[in-house]
């Protein structure tokens, strides 16, 4: 049988999809609210820090932008085929390349706090 | 075959200003790029909050000029109907067999939005919002 890596691709793809639609319009509020000079109390230094220190607070966070990065890198690179972008080899090497390396990044950030 | 076979043009650059649904399709499109560049933001906050307390309210205060407003901005417009449009077609999407039949289209979307309502209350009351 021909094996495809389409499945492991559109279950990050459903998944991030799903957890953005789901997220990513109040955590842009928060920050919005932050970039007019009006910092939430939850994204204080003293609160972030505590929920990314802990093991629920890195779970979270770290599903919400690993899911972003690799849905993003995948919408991406349909959104460059969409605009006439149609070396669609390099585009996906580059855009999931670089959703890797972010994902090592932001495994090694967690970490650390 | 025809001596002279009809080749439709379709231009691989402008094709979407053809037709309204296709400038929609696009406008949704076009959401992944906003959500894209608000992840890596999301990601340079974290690396500045393992780096202590300075840094990351370095960063809260970097954020505080109209560009990224601006962005912000736009990127939550484009954020929220990123969510509607995706809630909208989560029944085709998602469809939900409970014996013979298929869950009612409304059940599934309106199933979203009270997650989506829920998400969203429990996030912005766990800043402090309310």
């Amino acid at each position: 049988m021909a094996k495809s890596n389409k499945p492991i691709i559109w279950g990050a793809f459903a998944a991030g999809g799903e957890a953005v639609s789901l997220v990513a319009p109040a955590i842009i509020l928060l920050t919005l609210l932050a970039a007019i000079g009006r910092v939430p109390p939850g994204l204080s230094y003293e609160q972030m820090h505590s929920f990314a220190a802990g093991w629920f607070g890195k779970l979270v966070l770290f599903a919400i932008v690993f899911l972003s990065l690799w849905s993003q890198a995948h919408r991406l690179r349909i959104t460059c085929f969409d605009f006439g972008l149609r070396a669609d080899g390099l585009v996906a090497t580059l855009f999931y390349m670089l959703a890797g390396a972010a994902s090592l990044w932001l495994i090694l950030i967690l970490g650390n706090i | 075959m025809s001596r002279y076979p009809y080749v439709r043009e379709v231009s691989p650059t402008t094709w979407y200003f053809r037709a309204p649904r296709y400038m929609r399709y696009m406008t949704r499109e076009v959401t992944s790029i906003f959500i894209g560049i608000f992840t890596v933001i999301m990601l340079v906050g974290l690396s500045r909050l393992s780096e202590g307390q300075a840094p990351y309210e370095d960063f809260l205060a970097a954020l505080n000029n109209p560009f990224s407003v601006i962005f912000l901005f736009l990127a939550l417009a484009f954020a929220l109907y990123n969510s509607f449009t995706w809630f909208n077609v989560a029944p085709k999407a998602m469809p939900i067999q409970v014996g013979e039949e298929l869950m009612p289209d409304i059940v599934v979307a309106g199933g979203h939005y009270i997650l989506w309502a829920i998400l969203s209350v429990v996030i912005l009351i766990w800043a402090g919002i309310f």
